[in-house]
C-alpha cells in the first residue's frame, strides 16, 4: 500500500537522475574530445578588458571575478531603478484607468496597449537610437539648472565629495530607526487611548534633524564637483568631473519601466475592482473620507489581489534587464557570459554560473514579496 | 534462459555492426565531418552577419565574400557544386559556440588565429584567408590624424567577444590614457551608435572599418588612421579532432592562394592540365595522388579552381573591385612583395 504510492515518486526521481545524468555525461564525454577542461580557476586570472562603466573600482588588471561583480552590480542597479519606476508609473496608471474623467481614462488605456503589445527589444532599441539621435553633443548641450547635462555621451551630474562620510550614513540610519519606534508607538497609542499621532511630520522631522545635526556637530562634510566640458579634439568634446550616466542605462531603465509598468497598472486596476462595492459604501457610511476611504479599507484588500501578480512582472524585469547587450550597456550578460566566456572560452562554466546569479536575484525578490504578501495577507482571528 | 541468450545474441550483433561501420570509415579515411557533409549534400558554413567584401547577403540572399568563398571551395571539393552552402549568420558572441556545438563544420567569419583560440577553446584554425590589423576609424573634422591625437575620455565603439577589446585596452594602457569603451553584440549597432555620435571613434580590423565605413550615412566624412595597433592574422576554423576535415579544409584555401601563384585561373584551369610545368598539373588534378590522401577525388582542387577561382580572382571580385581595399598590402603573393605564402600542394 505504502509502496504503491512511492512508487511513482522513486519512478519521476529515477528519471530526473538519468536525464540530469545524461546530459552531464554528454557534456563531459563532449569536452574530454575537443580537449576542454572543466574548472573555475579562470576567475582568479587577470580580465584584461576594460568596462564603460562600473559601480565599484575596476579596470582590465582585476580579476574575470571582479568582472563577474560589475556586471552582476550593474545588472542590479538597472533593475532596482527600473522596478521602482515601473511601479510608480504602474500604480499612477493604474489608478488613472479608474478615474470618471474620460480624457485621463483614455489616455492610460491607449498608453498599456500600445506599450506592452510591442517586443520590448524593439522598445529598447527605439529608446536607445530616438535617445542618441535627439540628444545633443556635449559641445551644444544646454545645462539644467547650470549643472545637469544630457548629452548623447551621457547624463552628467554633480558629484558630492564627502569627509567623514560614515558619521553622516549613520545619522540616517539612526533616524530610521527612530522612526520605526516612533511607528510602533503611535499605533499602541491608537489601540489604547484612540488618539491619533502625526506619524508621517514626525518622520519628515526626523529625517530632516538627524543628518543635518551630523553636519554642525559631527564633522561631515561635502562639497560639490561640478562637470566641465573638456575638448577631446577639434570637434569632440566631453565632460570631466562629477558622475556620469551612459544613455544606454537610461536608454534600458527608461524602456524597462515604460514596458512593466503596463503590466503593473493592469494589476493595480484588477486589484482596485476586486475590492467590492459594498466594502467602501460601508466605509463611507461609517464616516470615512474618500482618502481614509482608500488608504485604510480599499488598498489593504486591493493589494492581496496586487501582490501575487506584480511580483511576477519584478521577476520579468530583472530578467528582461539582460537585453541590455543589444545597446551595450555592460551588464551581467554583456560583460560575463559575452566578453569574458568569449575570452575564457569556459562556456559550460559561465553560463552555469550566470544562470545560477539571474536564479539566485529571482529567488530573493520572490522571498521578499512573499514575505510582504504574508504580512498584509488575511489574518482569521 | 533461453531469452537470455537471444538478448546476448543481439548484443553481440549489435557490436559486429558497430565494429565493422568503424573499420569501413577508417579504410575510407573518412572523417566524420566529411560523411556527414555528404550525406547531407551541403557544407555548413558560419559568416559574419554583413560585413561587405568577406561575407555579406544581398536581397535575394546570395551570400559573396572572401570568407564566403572558403567555404564555397570546401563544398566544391567535397560535393562537386561551390553553391552547396548553407551559410549560417552568427554574431562574435556566438560563432565558437556554434562551431563546437555542431552547428557548422565551418567557421570561415574574419576571425582571428590566438594562441589562446587555438589552444583553449577546442578549436584548430587552419590557415590565414586575410592578414589584418587593427585600425581606427574617426571624423574628418575632428582634426585627429594620428593614434597619438587621441586625448584621455576618448570614447570608443567597438563589438562585443572580440581580440578587439583587449588590443583597445593594451594600446590605451601603453599610452596611458583613460577611455570609455562601448561594446555591442552587433556590428550594425556599432556602426550606427559611431554614426550618431556616440563615439569619437570606431575601432576594430582595418577590413572591418573599411568595408563598414560604406554603410555610414556620409561615408567621405570619416577616415581610418593610418597606424595598425594588432596583427590579426584572420583565417576560418574548423572544431578539434577531426584530422582529415581539417585537412580539406586547409587545403581547399591553400589551392586557391596556390593556384594564383602559378597563375592558374578559373578561366584557364582546364587548359593547365597539359601543363609543362609538374606543380601545375598537380594542382588541376593531372598528376600525384593529393585528392586520395584527403579521402576525395582526383579533381577536388581543379573544381575549386573552375568554380570558385584563385585567391587573387576571389580578392578582386569581393574586395578590390568593390572599393573596400584596392591596394592588396600584405595580401599580395609572396613573390609580388606581399606575405601571402602557403606550403606546396604536393
Amino acid at each position: 500500500m505504502n509502496f504503491k504510492k512511492i512508487l511513482p515518486q522513486l519512478l519521476t526521481l529515477a528519471v530526473v537522475i538519468l536525464v540530469f545524468g545524461f546530459f552531464s555525461y554528454n557534456a563531459q564525454v563532449n569536452m574530454e574530445n575537443r580537449g576542454l577542461e572543466f574548472g573555475f580557476g579562470f576567475l582568479t586570472y587577470e580580465a584584461s578588458f576594460d568596462i564603460q562603466f562600473s559601480l565599484i573600482e575596476y579596470d582590465g588588471s582585476h580579476s574575470y571575478f571582479r568582472a563577474y561583480l560589475v556586471g552582476l552590480l550593474n545588472t542590479i542597479l538597472v533593475s532596482v531603478i527600473g522596478i521602482i519606476f515601473a511601479t510608480i508609473l504602474g500604480v499612477t496608471v493604474g489608478i488613472a484607468r479608474l478615474s470618471r474623467n474620460y480624457l485621463i481614462e483614455r489616455t492610460a488605456a491607449v498608453y498599456v496597449e500600445f506599450f506592452r503589445n510591442i517586443p520590448l527589444l524593439l522598445q529598447i532599441f527605439f529608446w536607445y537610437f530616438a535617445a542618441l539621435r535627439a540628444l545633443p553633443l556635449p559641445e551644444k548641450a544646454e545645462p539644467m539648472f547650470g549643472v545637469f547635462f544630457l548629452t548623447i555621451k551621457g547624463f552628467f551630474i554633480p558629484a558630492f565629495v564627502w569627509n567623514n562620510l560614515d558619521i553622516f550614513i549613520y545619522s540616517v540610519i539612526a533616524a530610521i530607526i527612530s522612526i520605526v519606534f516612533v511607528r510602533l508607538y503611535a499605533k499602541k497609542k491608537q489601540e489604547n487611548q484612540g488618539i491619533q499621532t502625526p506619524v508621517l511630520s514626525i518622520s519628515i522631522g526626523l529625517l530632516i534633524i538627524l543628518p543635518l545635526l551630523s553636519f554642525f556637530l559631527g564633522g561631515v562634510d561635502a562639497s560639490v564637483e561640478i562637470p566641465v566640458i573638456e575638448q577631446l579634439s577639434q570637434t569632440s568634446f566631453t565632460y570631466k568631473g562629477g558622475l556620469k550616466l551612459p544613455p544606454e542605462l537610461i536608454a534600458l531603465a527608461l524602456a524597462l519601466s515604460l514596458y512593466t509598468a503596463t503590466f503593473i497598472a493592469e494589476n493595480v486596476r484588477a486589484g482596485v475592482q476586486g475590492v467590492s462595492k459594498g466594502q467602501k459604501e460601508a466605509a463611507a457610511s461609517i464616516g470615512l473620507t474618500p482618502n481614509q476611504v482608500l488608504k485604510l479599507v480599499v488598498m489593504p484588500q486591493a493589494l492581496r489581489i496586487i501582490i501575487p501578480p506584480t511580483t511576477n512582472q519584478y521577476l520579468n524585469l530583472t530578467k528582461n534587464s539582460s537585453l541590455a547587450a543589444a545597446i551595450a550597456y555592460p551588464d551581467l550578460v554583456l560583460v560575463f557570459a559575452g566578453t569574458a566566456l568569449m575570452q575564457t572560452g569556459s562556456a559550460i562554466e559561465i553560463v552555469s554560473i550566470t544562470m545560477l546569479t539571474y536564479l539566485t536575484l529571482s529567488i530573493t525578490i520572490s522571498i521578499f514579496m512573499n514575505w510582504y504578501n504574508k504580512k498584509i495577507a488575511i489574518k482569521e482571528k | 534462459m533461453f531469452k537470455l541468450v537471444k538478448r546476448l545474441t543481439s548484443v553481440v550483433a549489435m557490436f559486429a555492426v558497430l565494429f565493422t561501420f568503424t573499420t569501413e570509415t577508417m579504410a575510407a579515411k573518412k572523417s566524420k565531418t566529411l560523411k556527414n557533409t555528404q550525406k547531407k549534400g551541403f557544407v555548413r558554413c558560419g559568416v559574419s552577419q554583413g560585413l561587405p567584401g568577406f561575407s555579406n547577403a544581398d536581397a535575394a540572399g546570395n551570400w559573396t565574400g572572401v570568407d564566403v568563398d572558403v567555404c564555397r571551395a570546401v563544398a566544391a571539393a567535397v560535393l562537386g557544386d561551390a553553391s552547396k552552402v548553407k551559410f549560417t549568420p552568427l554574431s562574435a558572441k556566438e560563432r565558437f559556440e556554434a562551431l563546437k556545438s555542431n552547428e557548422i563544420d565551418v567557421l570561415s567569419r574574419n576571425t582571428t588565429w590566438t594562441a589562446t583560440r587555438d589552444a583553449k577553446i577546442g578549436l584548430t584554425f587552419v590557415g590565414v584567408n586575410f592578414y589584418d590589423g587593427q585600425g581606427f576609424m574617426v571624423r574628418k573634422n575632428s582634426g585627429i590624424s594620428s593614434v597619438n591625437d587621441f586625448k584621455a575620455g576618448v570614447s570608443a565603439c567597438t563589438n562585443l567577444g572580440t581580440t578587439t577589446e583587449l588590443n583597445m585596452r593594451d594600446f590605451f594602457n601603453s599610452k596611458g590614457i583613460k577611455y570609455e569603451p562601448v561594446t555591442f553584440e552587433k556590428a550594425d549597432e556599432v556602426v550606427a551608435a559611431y554614426d550618431a555620435g556616440r563615439c569619437d571613434t570606431y575601432t576594430t580590423d582595418k577590413s572591418g572599418l573599411a568595408a563598414q565605413r560604406i554603410k555610414l550615412s556620409n561615408p567621405d566624412d570619416h577616415v581610418v588612421l593610418p597606424e595598425t595597433i594588432s596583427k590579426e592574422p584572420l583565417g576560418p576554423v574548423v572544431r578539434q579532432g577531426d584530422a582529415v576535415w581539417e585537412d580539406i579544409v586547409r587545403w581547399s584555401l591553400n589551392v586557391m592562394i596556390e593556384a594564383e601563384e602559378y597563375g592558374v585561373t578559373s578561366a584557364n584551369a582546364d587548359m593547365m592540365k597539359t601543363s609543362d610545368n609538374p606543380a601545375v598539373k598537380r594542382l588541376v588534378g593531372a598528376e600525384g595522388e593529393l585528392g586520395a590522401a584527403l579521402g576525395l577525388d582526383q579533381e577536388w582542387s581543379l573544381r575549386i579552381i573552375k568554380q570558385v577561382g584563385n585567391y587573387g580572382e576571389s580578392y578582386k571580385r569581393n574586395i578590390a573591385d568593390t572599393g573596400i581595399l584596392p591596394d592588396r598590402g600584405p595580401n599580395e603573393l609572396w613573390t609580388k612583395g606581399g606575405i601571402l605564402y602557403v606550403p606546396p600542394a604536393r
